[in-house]
């Protein structure tokens, strides 16, 4: 029994990122490749501190244009009014349109600075070997990973605005170079997000102390839901 | 197959391993609609889901008829002071390339447009010759392995949210009247993702390794 308390890590076998198969490498294979879905198998994803060290970096240095510059200009009769991310939310605003508002503002700014945030968070913690809320991190990893597409919206909006608007002298919308960035700044933390690696979070965990061979047996090993 | 020794692993079909703290336990057996979750992080270790195999075809054959709908009709139609306006996504798209923003161009194209359909095609390639003859067509497993890649960057349901907020931006500008597209948007976001949820992956790779060639 105690052998199945061990992580796949320790009983030496790999787990496919993709279909989940758990398989056993043949000794001296240097690539090793998943036998039902043929994707190269890794102990951990490979470099994931670097990779999402760097990845993060750049969303940080990408997110200080996303909101200085303009994401569009709105032409109307020969006046050109430059829109950036926050002042998007603060027409919504002042339009009374508060549900709309919340959302824009949540998707726009919220999620990106909270996904630097938690990213960074993460990062840190697993960098200095803490121990602290294993539980608590993982699931703000997964939370952190499914959130972050939404915060596409306002790029759709504006490709929506661009695509119906454009009737010569009497208004244009054009995008501008902030929605480049702020779209960079999505791709960038959502490849963050996937390259980062949650079992080093509970790596630390087993070396420290003897948490994993606290746990039930197999059988009663997991939650069964209905 | 790249440049080192690349070696299949040997299958341990009797365990299973939890993909966010790397938890090992014995496999569990569920009945359909049940799930087995990790007692250390949470993780969903092991789902089976109570759809057969012809239900998330019927979706994906309902979403593909959607997305050429949402694509070929217009999306919005606005009237500034008389004049008549039509705009759909190939048409922003094409006005963003054009207006020299081809970053977001692309990025739009391939979250919108591309990884959907792709998921789609993926789909049916997989599924249609298990389901019709009980058979795995040529490298099935690494076409869903793609389809599985490839589906965070297909985001109609995101989308469906921004046509949502341009159209809110726009009603003080002009007069919008909805396009078919639109509805047909708001069709694909709800076929898709019941897709999703009906799409039971565990037993579709068990199926696959089943099948014959
Ligand atoms: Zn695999
Ligand atoms: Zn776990």
């Amino acid at each position: 029994m105690a052998e199945h308390q061990k992580t796949a890590a320790e009983a030496g076998y790999l787990l496919c990122h993709c279909c989940r198969l758990l398989s056993r490498p043949l000794p001296g294979s240097v690539r090793p490749r998943c036998p039902r879905c043929g994707a190269v198998l890794h102990r951990r994803k490979p470099n994931s501190l670097a990779r999402t060290w760097a990845l993060t970096l750049t969303a940080y240095i990408l997110y200080i244009p996303a909101n200085l510059l303009p994401v569009m200009t709105v032409t109307m009769s020969g006046r050109g009014e430059p829109d950036t991310i926050l002042s998007g939310v603060k027409e919504l605003i002042v339009g009374g349109m508060w549900p709309l508002a919340l959302l824009v503002f949540f998707a726009s700014i919220v999620v990106p600075v909270l996904k630097l945030l938690v990213m960074t968070f993460l990062l840190l913690s697993v960098q200095f070997g803490s121990s602290w809320r294993p539980w608590e991190r993982t699931v703000l990893y997964r939370l952190t990973e499914s959130i972050g597409r939404w915060s596409m919206i306002d790029i759709f909006v504006i490709t929506i605005l661009v695509a119906v608007v454009e009737l010569g002298a009497l208004a244009t919308i054009e995008a501008g170079a902030g929605a480049v960035a702020f779209g960079g700044v999505v791709v960038v933390t959502m490849f963050a997000a996937m390259s980062f690696d949650p079992r080093l979070i509970w790596d630390r965990m087993a070396s420290k102390d003897g948490e994993v061979s606290s746990h039930p047996g197999p059988e009663a090993g997991y939650w069964m839901q209905q | 197959m790249g440049s080192g020794t690349s070696e299949y692993a040997v299958a341990e079909y009797a365990l299973v391993a939890c993909h966010d703290c790397d938890l090992l336990f014995r496999k569990p057996r569920l009945q359909p609609g049940q799930k087995a979750r990790c007692p250390r992080c949470g993780a969903v270790l092991f789902q089976r889901k109570r759809s057969r195999m012809d239900q998330p075809l019927a979706l994906a054959c309902t979403s593909l008829v959607l997305f050429i709908l949402a694509n070929a009709y217009p999306l919005l139609r606005m009237n500034i002071a008389g004049r008549v306006q039509e705009g759909s996504l190939l048409t922003g798209i094409e006005e963003l390339y054009s207006q020299g923003y081809w970053e977001i161009s692309v990025l739009v194209f391939v979250v919108t447009l591309l990884a959907p359909l792709a998921k789609m095609l993926c789909l049916f390639y997989v599924l249609l010759p298990l389901w019709l003859f009980g058979r795995r067509a040529p490298k099935a497993e690494r076409v869903f392995r793609w389809m599985e890649q490839l589906s965070p960057w297909a985001m109609t349901e995101v989308f469906m949210l921004g046509i949502l907020v341009a159209v809110v931006k726009l009603a003080d500008l002009a007069v919008l009247s909805p396009g078919l597209a639109l509805y047909s948007f708001a069709g694909l976001m709800v076929s898709m993702a019941a897709g999703d949820a009906v799409l039971d992956d565990h037993e579709i790779w068990e199926r696959l390794e089943a099948a014959g060639g």
